[in-house]
């Protein structure tokens, strides 16, 4: 049977896992903590950590690729720049777009930290984040084993889901060595439009076309302008436009504001995240906002205390993140006491030496 | 290997007296429902997976969550073990209960909370049935996408425990796609509530973690739902096809044309007679494999891809293809396949159905796998396959009065599911390990995964009481597992002692 596996892309990169494994298993014995890094671009989020530097780019590429399997798999150091290319050449893509945050958008991030971080893009509230295409990982653990979780098929219901647990666990419950992600085809068409309508329009408008089976794919307002991404067969995508009319604008735009590289993002005040349920109204907040995910996220610029800002947030049913790095000790918003009893526990188990970016998320964990 | 509880190999069970458990637990919770006499507890001996039972030492029937919270601590502070159950309809066990072990049945929490249109969300009890979270979201135009065939029995609470599937995974996702937050107790009764109605929440994914946990971690006491825009139309091809193998590449070729259909099924030909005997969907009898392909969205994009898929389907070497007029037939269409367990149970007096994962590339082989096991053990196979997600649902065909025949059927599917994990794929897809696949479970993962599997329940649960013995097997029970299946002439698990 194994005659018949012929990926259609097998990659001839480096298969690190020994040294990294190696390196893990130094810091055990030695009990001096890891600090996990790709390509670094994501290094603003979270909290500083004291450790020596465990670098994943030296285990890279993409192991299988299957383009009608709808799945791919690489290394964790293969830059995201590289997955995404192969899977354009195919015709498919990585649904939830994360972003790069790499300098001038060149896309040196890589897929291990894209994983770890769990920050998805624009299509998000319509595709899923990253943790839902998350099929499989590798994984070095705290006890100084190179495990297999999940793997290469889309439903997969034994043991506890581990894989997905480490999206968005910023490497401090183990080092991704290989995930797995499902990915799909692109749309067959793509439009952009810009209409002029105030934030609680927009927000009004977008609360009710979320009911209606429109092929929207991205939403952003600006104060001013809602843009809007729609995505879909030619009829769908030409039915909506007819029907939200609406000015073609740059499609450009979508990846300026996965990157920061908007003008908004510009200005010298703090940055923060803010996500909320998909209905919530305008939010009074100090300084400047950017609706995206169809108000489900939003960015703010502002010299507002965290304090005041989480109050105001969480009072709405969401959680702030602070983006400005060294800005707030804690940059994640604050467990409730029996979630983070319960964190620390989960730490405990899986790093039970404590190795791994110790305090990155949280001074505790 | 007997899969029931044995405390030889699953741990050692705190010695509780009965007695003195139902009158603490009648003095701290005078108005709860507990069942105790035998003929009581006898209708809850065994969940879906009814070939297997055991009579649990009390049931309780709780109706406020206060109730649940203070059995639980009375529970933790005694150390005896609970077995949290919905509806009863899973597949794998998981809701077996234990003889020294309480059942928890959460079927009274069966009250929609809130349907919030604007935020396409519904907060519902956790006995709420699946189906009736699409019947409630109906007249807003939305609907829960997961759709585990048990639907219109099945409830949430269970759904999450199970992370259960369903017809349309491969584009809508499995129900851990679709939750926004779970509300649980932690096995000492205290609240707390893992993600929120935002699309993301700070810290680990603990969300994602408890999906599919099978009640190891948690009790799950409320359930945040994502709702769905309706697809505006939802049309269904049938196309037939004279080899298996056509019928898989076909899959492969419909999905590098760039479409994900709503739904991708396949029968085989064994399934087909016994589908098209029961319900007379039109099915053709004489084709070796049959494909349904359901596209939804919106009518113009449908219609394109419908006439996109025929060609696909006639290069494939299709014998023949017919697309469903109207609503009617598509309903029947999809009655023969919804219907296909039932159907093959009536060419037998027993069926056993397996839930094995596979890449799809590797079906025409595993197939052929699956063929020769049958023929080896003497058992019939039928095989309905969700195919657009490498999903299969091979059922084995046996009689539970010819002795012998139920072993046959259990090591027959035990070989098929690690004919699954050989291909890179999983022993269950949707139904969940419970205590089912429990043996299994040790040919897929290997001792230092298992361990961690173990290090996370003790996390959440130290002393192991929620649902003891289910879902991850210790490592105890691999070595006696393991030892009926030497592995080139080794030992897995040598520095175990064995019994």
């Amino acid at each position: 049977m194994d005659a018949q596996r012929q990926p259609s892309f097998v990659a001839q990169d480096r298969d690190a896992s020994d040294a990294l494994l190696e390196q893990v298993n130094q810091a055990i014995q030695s009990a001096l903590p890891l600090r996990i890094q790709g390509a670094n671009s994501k290094a603003f989020l979270g909290r500083e950590v004291a450790g020596e530097v465990l670098d994943t780019r030296i285990h890279s590429g993409i192991v299988t690729y299957d383009p009608t399997e709808l799945v791919i798999t690489a290394r964790a150091g293969t830059p995201l720049s590289v997955l995404n290319a192969a899977l354009e050449d195919a015709g498919q893509m990585l649904p939830c777009e994360p972003p790069s945050y790499s300098d001038g958008g060149a896309g040196d991030a890589t897929v291990g930290g894209m994983v770890a971080a769990g920050v998805s893009g624009p299509r998000r509230p319509w595709s899923g984040s990253v943790r839902d295409f998350v099929l499989g990982t590798r994984v070095i653990t705290g006890l100084g084993k190179h495990l297999r979780f999940g793997g290469e098929v889309m439903k997969n219901v034994a043991g506890y889901d581990l894989s997905r647990l480490m999206a968005g666990s910023f490497g401090c419950l183990g080092l991704i060595t290989e995930v797995s992600l499902k990915v799909l085809p692109k749309p067959r068409l793509c439009t952009s439009i810009a209409l002029e309508m105030d934030s609680a329009t927009a927000l009004a408008r977008l609360a009710q076309w979320g009911q209606e089976p429109l092929p929207i794919s991205a939403a952003s307002h600006d104060g001013r302008v809602l843009r809007l991404r729609l995505e879909g067969g030619e009829g769908s995508v030409a039915a909506a436009h007819d029907r939200l009319g609406g000015e073609s604008i740059d499609p450009a735009y979508w990846r300026a504001l996965n990157e920061h590289r908007l003008d908004f993002f510009t200005d010298g005040r703090p940055l923060w995240r803010l996500s909320l349920p998909v209905s919530t109204a305008a939010l009074d907040l100090p300084g400047d906002q950017l609706i995206d995910w169809a108000g489900a996220q939003r960015w703010l610029k502002s010299d507002a205390s965290g304090d005041e800002i989480r109050r105001i947030v969480s009072a709405a049913g969401g959680h702030a993140t602070c983006y400005s790095h060294g800005l707030d000790d804690s940059p994640f918003q604050p467990l409730a006491t029996p979630l983070l009893r319960y964190h620390r526990q989960l730490k405990a188990q899986l790093d039970p030496h404590g190795i791994f970016n110790p305090g990155r998320m949280y001074a505790e964990i | 290997m007997n899969i029931l509880y044995d405390e030889r190999v699953d741990g050692v069970l705190p010695a509780i007296d009965k007695q003195q458990l139902l009158q603490a637990l009648q003095s701290r919770l005078p108005d709860l429902d507990i069942l105790h006499r035998e003929e009581e507890l006898r209708p809850y001996e065994c969940d879906g997976l009814s070939a297997y039972r055991t009579t649990p030492m009390l049931v309780v029937l709780p109706q406020r969550i206060e109730q649940v919270q203070t059995l639980l601590k009375v529970c933790h502070e005694r150390g005896v073990p609970v077995v949290a159950r919905g509806a009863g309809t899973g597949l794998s066990g998981g809701a077996l209960p234990l003889e020294k072990g309480v059942l928890l049945v959460m079927a009274r929490f069966n009250k929609m909370l809130h349907i919030d249109p604007a935020g396409r969300y519904a907060r519902v009890q956790p006995g709420v049935r699946n189906l009736a979270i699409s019947q409630a979201a109906a007249p807003y135009d939305l609907y829960y996408a997961p759709d585990p065939s048990s639907q219109i029995a099945c409830s949430i609470g269970g759904n999450v425990a199970e992370n259960a599937g369903g017809v349309h995974c491969l584009k809508y996702g499995l129900t851990v796609h679709n939750l926004l937050k779970v509300d649980i107790l932690t096995v000492e009764g205290e609240h707390m509530v893992l993600g929120s109605e935002a699309l993301d929440s700070p810290g680990f994914d603990l969300l994602a973690l408890f999906t599919g946990s099978e009640g190891m971690l948690g009790v799950i006491t409320e359930v945040t739902v994502k709702l769905l825009p309706k697809p505006q139309v939802a049309r269904v091809l049938l196309a037939a096809f004279d080899s298996v193998e056509k019928a898989g590449r076909a899959v492969g070729d419909i999905i590098a044309e760039g479409i994900i259909p709503g739904g991708l099924e396949m029968m085989d030909n064994l399934a087909i007679r016994a589908a098209e005997d029961f319900i007379h969907a039109g099915y053709p009898v004489d084709a070796e494999a049959i494909l349904l392909c359901e596209l939804d969205g919106v009518e113009a994009d449908v219609h394109a891809d419908c006439d996109r898929v025929r060609a696909v389907l006639e290069n494939a070497g299709a014998t023949e293809i017919r697309q469903a007029k109207d609503e009617a037939e598509r309903v029947r269409f999809w009655a023969g396949r919804k219907n296909a367990f039932p159907a093959v149970g009536r060419l037998s007096p027993d069926y056993y159905c397996m839930d094995g994962t596979i890449p799809r590339r590797e079906l025409p082989g595993v197939l052929k796998g699956i063929s020769a096991l049958s023929e080896e053990y003497g058992l019939r196979v039928a095989n309905v396959f969700h195919a657009g997600d490498g999903n299969m649902h091979p059922l084995i065909l046996f009689d539970a009065n010819q002795p012998g025949e139920l072993d046959r059927a259990e090591a027959l599917g035990g070989k098929i599911l690690e004919l699954c994990v050989k291909v890179g794929g999983s022993i269950t897809g949707e139904h969940g390990v419970g205590r089912e696949k429990i043996n299994q479970m040790c040919a897929q993962f290997n001792s230092d995964e298992l361990t961690l599997f173990h290090a996370v329940k003790a996390a959440f649960d130290p002393a192991g009481t929620l649902n003891p013995g289910k879902n991850i097997p210790t490592l105890h029970r691999c070595a006696e597992f393991g030892a009926m299946h030497v592995h080139m002439g080794k030992l897995p698990f040598p520095e175990l002692e064995r019994f």
